[in-house]
């Protein structure tokens, strides 16, 4: 694993780690990225912003309903209310999961992903495999994560090819009625707030 | 530009290969780290958009943008960036040292934690009357464009229905491009359209299931 020490040692860095590695020096040296700066950004993506900020803001919706009306009317503010704003989150619009539909979120041209919320999106959400097909084979993409539809859901697709950015309002799963907000933040995955997954009852695991 | 990033409905791709959510770390490798922080920290110098980013990730060659990762496309991205803003040039690029100074200063710790926390949102507060309202049917130019846009290609000539109005937003296509050659930061009405699966792919998708792009005014014609 690259963040095993000892592989550091033995292994020597790759071509495109060395090509990284010689822009960051030159860039420093010409003053135009400062250090600090550049481990700020990382800081904020690897551990302050991530999937449990989304979380919060699902399982408050499933237990404050008039938060819940304030996020499908305007993604943006209510979200904002909660702190979770700034870069590729500016324009917000929130998508809601019922037994009758399904939503799914996509960007075929690139990476476009609401990172106030969800943080960074994973490899495979970038990849040409989701890419291409979460929009000629939803149905096909949600059976590759395990998720079954009925045949009578609709399965509404969300191509993000502007600035507005998409999150999933999942289901809250059966059983889980009274829950706190706090108790069920964690069952709340990332992949369910893109829509390929659901939200599973305490005691499932993946 | 109809280039290999415009990947919607594109055939032979293979299965996904998720990683499990819970083993999935932010970066595989250090370098990925560095190179997301360099290309974001350089772009907090206001020499580019985010628009004219995207599309010089997308100025590969075809076969280039396939080969790579997601990183190593940033990285080639940015060096087309900083060589075209001309904050660094191409023997630098090349020797790794720095042979002239900048009069562009890097954004500091504070700064670029204000920058992160406060985005760079599109919407305009411009008076400009959309053409379309929720529930107008529109198509999709069946225009091929050379520069950057943010028309999916398998959009192209289909008719959908006008689902959400977005208000006024920076319009990607002319924000791409460099102030040199026409780029400026221009509204255009935005819109989420709905196209149903049978309309995009055929009579083999299923029925009930739809498909919503956002998509720019200028994309959009009447039907």
């Amino acid at each position: 694993m690259p963040h095993d020490g000892h592989d550091d040692f033995t292994d020597p860095p790759s071509d495109i780690a060395l090509r990284v590695k010689a822009l960051e020096s030159l860039l420093t040296e010409k003053g135009l990225v400062d250090p600090a700066a550049l481990d700020a950004i990382i800081d904020t993506y690897e551990t302050r912003v991530g999937p449990h900020c989304g979380a919060k803001v699902v399982a408050r919706a499933w237990t404050d309903a008039d938060f819940r009306l304030r996020l499908l009317e305007d993604g943006s503010a209510a979200i904002a209310e909660m702190g979770f704003v700034g870069r590729q989150g500016e324009h917000m619009v929130v998508v809601e999961n019922t037994p009758d539909v399904h939503n799914l979120v996509v960007c075929t041209l690139c990476s476009c992903y609401p990172w106030p919320v969800l943080g960074l999106p994973p490899v495979w959400y970038k990849s040409a495999p989701y890419r291409s097909r979460a929009v000629s084979d939803p149905r096909g993409v949600l059976e590759e994560f395990g998720t079954t539809l009925d045949a009578n859901v609709e399965v509404r697709v969300w191509d993000s090819t502007s600035e507005m950015r998409y999150l999933v309002l999942p289901m809250q799963p059966e059983g889980t009625e009274g829950f706190s907000a706090r108790k069920l933040e964690p069952l709340i995955s990332r992949n369910s707030m893109i829509g390929v997954e659901k939200v599973l009852p305490p005691g499932n695991t993946r | 530009m109809k280039g290999a990033h415009d990947m919607g409905g594109v055939p032979g791709y293979g299965p996904i290969k998720a990683e499990p959510e819970r083993e999935e770390p932010i970066f595989h490798d250090p370098w990925e780290s560095r190179a997301f922080a360099i290309t974001l920290a350089s772009g907090m110098l206001g020499k580019w958009t985010l628009d004219r980013s995207r599309h010089a990730r997308e100025r590969q060659e075809p076969e280039q943008y396939l080969a790579n990762s997601y990183y190593e496309t940033w990285t080639q991205g940015l060096e087309t960036l900083l060589l075209d803003s001309g904050l660094i040039t191409k023997g630098e690029l090349e020797s790794g040292r720095a042979s002239s100074s900048s009069k562009s200063v890097a954004v500091d710790e504070k700064r670029a934690r204000e920058i992160l926390g406060t985005g760079g949102p599109t919407l305009m507060d411009v008076p400009i009357k959309p053409r379309y309202q929720v529930g107008d049917m529109v198509r999709v130019k069946d225009e091929q464009s050379t520069g950057h846009t943010r028309v999916p290609g398998y959009a192209h000539g289909h008719i959908g229905s006008i689902e959400i109005y977005h208000g006024v937003h920076v319009f990607a296509d002319t924000n791409a491009l460099a102030p040199e050659t026409g780029g400026e930061r221009r509204g255009e009405p935005l819109y989420s359209v709905r196209f149903t699966a049978r309309e995009l792919w055929g009579e083999s998708a299923n029925s009930r299931d739809s498909v919503s792009i956002d998509l720019w005014q200028p994309y959009l014609e009447d039907t």
